[in-house]
């Protein structure tokens, strides 16, 4: 009887398939990889949630719409604020974490990080609207057309580009020459505990980045993205550190140059190849682009 | 990210002077030690300034 009465409403289809849509994209979007973050099971409970909500609110907002109850469309504005403290919430939570961390994230890596979670309910919301719109105007059939297109497009802004894309990476050879230490002819840091320098030279990995062109050389210099490839890094191979041994951290320093990047590693995992693969994968954070080659002045006959 | 020296062990302490803690030692070997101890008590990392005269310093 009930649910008679509840089908008898004309937007209840709609605002079923929109509500599904946006959750399908939240899940699609949110996958716990070796991250592990968010973290699993709760860390995704908190998310799921957040995405439920923000795909009630894209598919409430075209019935409301279309009943021309345009004042109702102000509590959008709602949500983005709410979105916003999403945006808070994971910044000051990883930030937390951050400071008990081996190899810390850096802000820049957790402020791209908490940015995405935003960004990606804003999809959510778009994704339940544009079904809810959809299945009013053309049926069943058009919401489901519909809202594979909006995951097809969410899917578009998942996948961003990695450090592959902007340098080519070579194993290099660590060497500790006395007190100093090099990866290739790059110098990293001055080591003076002897034992220090034995483990380096059991457990040290190096690398160069080398920059494939202007823009991936300024991008590339940028500390907050060198700390997101140590991070990374570390956590898929391991890393032969503890709390309070600042001698055997892992570091990224800049061959000022020519922009290369000497990166020293501690692995546990001592697999040339397996770093290697690693590296290229890193994320190149979206703070950290910078297209040097894009401005006006380096436009006339520069490169 | 600013630097602190916390101790210096040095086999030379005639060259040495100011504000932060000397351990004078005999040997390289004692050197090494020392440091080595030092570096573990105070979770701060060791350099070399030359082959007498080691650093401890806290970063950050």
């Amino acid at each position: 009887m009930l649910l008679k009465e509840l089908f008898a409403n004309e937007y209840v289809i709609p605002l079923i398939f929109g509500f599904t849509f946006g959750i399908l994209t939240r899940l699609y979007l949110l996958r716990t990889d070796y991250r592990q973050y968010p973290t699993y099971p709760h860390g995704t409970m908190i998310h799921l949630a957040l995405g439920a909500i923000a795909s009630g609110l894209g598919a409430v907002a075209v019935p409301s719409l279309l009943k021309e109850n345009y004042t109702a469309v102000t509590f959008l504005s709602l949500a983005a604020q709410q979105f916003r403290d999403v945006r808070n919430m994971e910044r000051t939570s990883l930030q937390a974490v951050d400071e008990t961390e081996l190899v810390p994230r850096g802000k820049t890596y957790i402020e791209g990080i908490a940015q995405l979670f935003e960004g990606r309910n804003y999809l959510v919301i778009l994704s339940s609207m544009v079904t809810t719109l959809a299945t009013v105007l053309y049926n069943w059939w058009g919401g489901v057309i519909a809202g594979i297109l909006t995951v097809l497009i969410a899917r578009l802004f998942k996948s961003g580009k990695n450090l592959a894309h902007i340098v080519s990476v070579d194993h290099a050879e660590v060497r500790v020459d006395g007190p100093d230490l090099y990866v290739g002819d790059i110098y990293i840091m001055n080591v003076g505990s002897r034992d220090a320098q034995q483990v380096i030279r059991e457990y040290g990995m190096g690398f160069i980045l080398t920059p494939k062109n202007m823009n991936a050389n300024v991008t590339i210099s940028h500390p907050g993205q060198r700390q997101a490839l140590l991070h990374d890094a570390s956590t898929q191979l391991g890393v032969y550190t503890d709390e309070g041994e600042p001698s055997l951290t892992p570091l990224a320093k800049r061959d000022m140059k020519t922009g290369r990047i000497g990166v020293f590693l501690l692995p546990l995992i001592q697999d040339k190849e397996q770093a290697k693969a690693i590296i290229c994968k890193v994320p190149i954070l979206e703070s950290t682009v910078r297209m040097p080659s894009e401005a006006p002045v380096n436009q006339r006959g520069g490169n | 990210m600013a630097a602190q020296i916390m101790a210096i062990v040095t086999m030379e302490k005639e060259n040495i002077a100011g504000g932060a803690p000397i351990f004078a030692v005999k040997s390289p070997d004692e050197l090494q030690k020392t440091a080595f101890t030092l570096e573990k008590i105070l979770d701060a990392m060791v350099h070399q300034i030359n082959e007498k005269t080691l650093v401890i310093v806290r970063h950050r």
